[in-house]
């Protein structure tokens, strides 16, 4: 962090401590184009560089790679295929063996790699893809639900979370309706692609630069692929630009090609797939295909639902069981749902297979809950914010989870009246249903959707963390963890956290590029996680140094331990003051040891698959946000006029950075549920695998008037890192204002007699057949 | 096939490219002249992650071959300012935030730079009140006229805030 000047020894508090508006770390690198992101990285010597051949049929038997033509291009080094992988030709995150590096004997999807090709230049490598020839013997291909039948091949086993008892709810119910619900999936769109660069070493050794959210999994994938000891592969990644979820597992692919074609060349390798085969090659947010049956009374209130949650998966398990597990989770979004079944579907489809993107199947699950309050809203004729308050989970009887957590730290009512109130919600509404009411052709619409996410990993294992920290003999600190910088800000929130337990400057302390090597057997920085974790483990490292220099200031200045105090850069022992780096001198010449690592371990999480219960989420993170769009209703083209916006991140550790994972999550919510569309042909080829046709939310797309607060009463009621709460994904997921907003505008042509059922992602062109299904309705109820 | 001679002005230096002539400019800057600061987001002039100036102008540069550009003027991000100079714009995406993970961030302050002088200048963008009258850059217009640089993190109202200041004076 910029030149060196010496500690202010006189300051009041340090620089960058923790709640501090402390900027992000690489934010003077990422102005000037010198933060180095892996294509950054100056090549080794003698560099090659892979490129993937992919398959052109969806589903298929290979009945042969003619490698000749290729290989008699100048520059071509080799071609690799599944035979050429020395160790296990797998690279399944869950140990399923059903997900090959290079396709064997089959091909799942179209767009699946194949092959590969190494050459002296990036260039060549593609261009001598072209000239490879797979012969292929095509197969019936499952691409849409409705090929997946009625008894389905699965890729996984499915969940049922229950309580109560749902068929008598049903039956017992006033009013009943069922119905359901198509929701897309998303592309990742990481600005900066897949990349992989494999330096071999010696005694079989693998250094791997990798674009990876989960350095220990490509580490161990690697070491897999390759046939060695996980002490063989070192993985390495500064920063990504960029992950969302798209990096968690789908790096590993590109880590094993570059380290294979590393260890048969013996050659440095590189490999980064072209936007579009990226696109096409890699695993995407899941979609959903969810049914419901729910019961209610004429008030509102629900009294039983029953959710089936179908999704396509893809050709392999990847993470689709902890992904649709995590919709079945929040398929009760902030709600209490008096009796509950949910039962999950994961489809094996001739996909891509789906895999892991910011809320994890939480977004979907929410999604499905609130088109039931929707439904119920256009049943009753009440206005959907009060169906939303009437089932909101309250007080002892009314505050378990379908999966029988108590939900314990509740304030979604809280957060709802305090956004009603600052967003004018009554009126705001109450105009808007006044000025459609004259029958324009610019219909608006405004709707309040809560937020409630579940914080940890559902599997309890990966709820731990490691770090490193050393202090040098200048008091200079070299921190080191185990999560990963995709822009989230983790690097400098866990600086702050040390920055803090020394009393130092923030820039006094190092950050360093996650690396196996400093920190084993991390778990991926995924979950929203990162900073929970990896600051609980940095503050634990920082605390045991903080610890030995009390005592040695104890015993060297013979004063007692409490009286040893860290103040902003210096520490006070007895009545004097000496420098933070002074001591820490001193402290070296007795030979008190200066480096340590931490560990930490989410306490109180369980969680049993096979009954359904247990506590799997340490916390919740609550927010709500309110839109407003208007809607031409002649092309169905819209626009969002405001968005409001509460959430609450606990004790913020850096406002700066919550506000911006606030703002960010919400855009990239709405555009999911509003642009972002995923498209594959009636030959299940992806057709949408460009920015050119695949619509991400630019400058343009912002709502009109954005108003975006933190709750500043918030705290943790847990013991986590200073109080504060997890913010990587929640947000995400207020981005459901905007599409239950469309809604509003879209049921105005039908007097609001009717639920629109829009499916997401609600394109202009799925807004304009919902006017169209809606006012068509309307003239029949007229006629 | 046959290499070419280019000449290139880069940040005010001269460079000989000595390429194939199918070599794009972004990969003329990034794998022939290591300047390594334009980023490849889409290869496809649909992200803007490469946006550089060419004679004061904004262009994709994964979209324009080098050799087309022989005794062009080129600016990229390193020619726009150094820790040690940093231009306006460069300060104002600092202290608004206006980035996430960065890799976008050198396209968005080469695309704002010339964006600013094309409303200096009067051109009008699709949200203009008016064709022919001066330009008043408010977030509207500012995000209009950045629209051809996605940000995926979704940094956009640090990005629009920090442009907005900048075009307003407020940062020297």
């Amino acid at each position: 962090m910029g030149k060196h000047e010496p500690a202010d020894l006189t300051a009041s508090a340090i620089k960058g401590g923790v709640a501090s508006r402390q900027r992000h770390d690489s934010a003077h690198k990422h102005v000037t184009g010198t933060a180095v992101y892996i294509d950054d990285i100056v090549e080794p010597k003698g560099c090659l560089h892979a490129y993937l051949g992919l398959s052109t049929v969806t589903h298929g038997r290979l009945r042969g790679i003619d490698t000749g033509l290729a290989m008699k291009i100048p520059g071509v080094v080799a071609v690799l295929t599944a035979d050429d992988v020395p160790g296990v030709n797998d690279i399944s995150p869950t140990g399923r063996d059903d997900e090959p590096v290079l396709a064997d004997r089959v091909v799942q999807f179209f767009g699946q790699p194949v092959f590969a090709v190494v050459a002296e230049t990036r260039d060549i490598a593609r261009r001598a893809c072209r000239q490879v020839k797979v012969h292929y013997e095509e197969l019936p291909a499952i691409v849409t639900y409705e090929d997946a039948g009625d008894t389905p091949k699965l890729v996984c086993d499915p969940l049922t979370l229950q309580r109560g008892d749902v068929g008598r709810a049903l039956e017992a119910a006033p009013r009943r309706l069922s119905g359901d619900m198509r929701i897309g999936g998303q592309d990742h769109f990481y600005l900066e692609g897949h990349i992989a660069l494999a330096i071999p070493g010696e005694d079989g050794d693998m250094l791997v630069h990798s674009s990876t959210q989960h350095p220990s999994e490509v580490q161990h994938m690697v070491a897999h692929v390759l046939g060695e000891a996980n002490h063989s592969v070192t993985v390495d990644v500064r920063r990504m630009g960029g992950g969302f979820g798209g990096k968690e597992t789908q790096s590993n692919q590109f880590a094993a090609i570059a380290a294979v074609a590393a260890r048969l060349t013996g050659r440095a390798v590189k490999i980064r797939p072209d936007r579009d085969d990226d696109m096409t090659a890699t695993g995407k947010r899941h979609d959903f295909l969810v049914g419901y049956d729910v019961g209610f009374d004429d008030e509102g209130n629900i009294l039983g639902v029953d959710f089936t949650y179908a999704s396509r998966c893809g050709f392999s398990a990847d993470l689709s069981g902890p992904v649709t597990d995590r919709a079945l989770f929040h398929c009760d979004n902030a709600y209490y749902w008096p009796a509950v079944k949910a039962v999950s579907v994961p489809l094996y489809t001739n996909t891509v297979s789906a895999t892991a993107f910011r809320g994890f199947g939480g977004p979907q699950g929410m999604v499905g809950a609130e088109r039931v309050i929707e439904e119920v809203a256009f049943a009753t004729g009440l206005d959907p914010l009060e169906v939303r308050r009437k089932n909101f989970y309250g007080d002892a009887g009314r505050d378990v989870t379908p999966y029988h957590q108590t939900v314990e730290d509740n304030v979604i009512a809280r957060i709802v009246d305090e956004l009603e109130a600052s967003s004018g919600y009554q009126a705001r509404r109450a105009a808007i249903r006044a000025d459609n009411a004259q029958g324009g052709v610019i219909r608006r619409g405004i709707a309040l959707t809560p937020v409630k996410f579940g914080i940890s990993f559902t599997a309890t294992h990966f709820n731990q963390a490691g770090a490193l920290v050393h202090v040098y003999t200048d008091g200079s600190v070299h921190l080191n963890h185990g999560g990963t910088e995709m822009g989230q800000g983790l690097y400098v929130k866990v600086a702050q956290i040390v920055a803090e337990e020394f009393q130092i400057d923030i820039d006094q302390v190092k950050i360093t590029a996650t690396t196996t090597g400093k920190v084993p057997n991390t778990s991926a920085t995924a979950a929203s996680s990162g900073s929970d974790l990896n600051g609980m483990a940095a503050q634990a490292a920082a605390r045991t140094i903080r610890e030995r220099l009390t005592d040695f200031a104890s015993g060297f200045y013979e004063v007692p331990a409490d009286q040893v105090t860290f103040l902003p850069n210096r520490v006070r022992i007895g009545n004097q003051e000496i420098p933070f780096a002074e001591l820490v001198k001193q402290a070296y010449v007795a030979r008190v040891q200066l480096s340590a690592t931490g560990f930490y371990k989410t306490p109180n999480i369980h969680w049993d698959r096979d009954t359904g219960k247990g506590r799997p989420f340490y916390y919740f993170a609550y927010g709500a946000s309110v839109s407003e769009v208007s809607v031409d209703t002649l092309t169905g083209e819209y626009r969002v006029e405001r968005t409001d916006i509460l959430h609450e991140t606990g004790r913020s550790l850096n406002p700066a950075i919550d506000l911006g994972q606030i703002e960010g999550g919400f855009i990239q919510g709405m555009g999911w549920l509003t642009t972002e569309e995923l498209w594959w042909d009636g030959k299940g080829r992806l057709r949408t695998h460009a920015p050119s046709t695949y619509k991400i939310p630019l400058a343009s797309d912002r709502p009109r008037v954005s108003n975006v607060a933190l709750a500043d009463w918030a705290e943790n009621r847990e013991d986590t890192i200073h109080k504060s709460k997890a913010v990587g994904e929640p947000p995400f997921m207020l981005g459901m204002s905007v599409f239950h907003a469309l809604s509003d505008a879209v049921a105005s042509v039908a007097d609001y007699r009717v639920c629109p059922r829009l499916d997401a992602p609600a394109t202009p062109e799925r807004v304009l057949m919902a006017i169209e299904r809606l006012s068509r309705r309307a003239r029949t109820d007229e006629a | 096939m046959t290499k070419i001679q280019t000449g290139l002005r880069i940040n005010g230096a001269d460079h000989r490219l000595e390429a194939d002539p199918r070599t794009t400019l972004l990969d003329a800057l990034r794998h022939h002249l290591h300047l390594t600061g334009s980023k490849k987001g889409c290869d496809h002039g649909q992200c803007g992650a490469c946006t550089v100036l060419v004679n004061g102008r904004r262009i994709n540069a994964c979209l324009a071959l080098a050799c087309m550009h022989d005794g062009d003027e080129i600016t990229t991000i390193e020619g726009i300012g150094s820790d040690e100079s940093r231009s306006a714009l460069q300060e104002a995406f600092l202290a608004c935030d206006g980035f996430q993970c960065g890799y976008c961030t050198p396209g968005q302050i080469c695309s704002a730079t010339a964006m600013l002088r094309e409303a200096a200048d009067g051109w009008p963008s699709h949200v203009s009140p008016d064709l022919n009258g001066p330009v008043t850059l408010n977030a509207r217009e500012i995000a209009e006229r950045m629209s051809g640089n996605i940000c995926r993190c979704s940094a956009y109202s640090g990005i629009v805030d920090a442009i907005g200041q900048v075009a307003k004076g407020g940062v020297k």
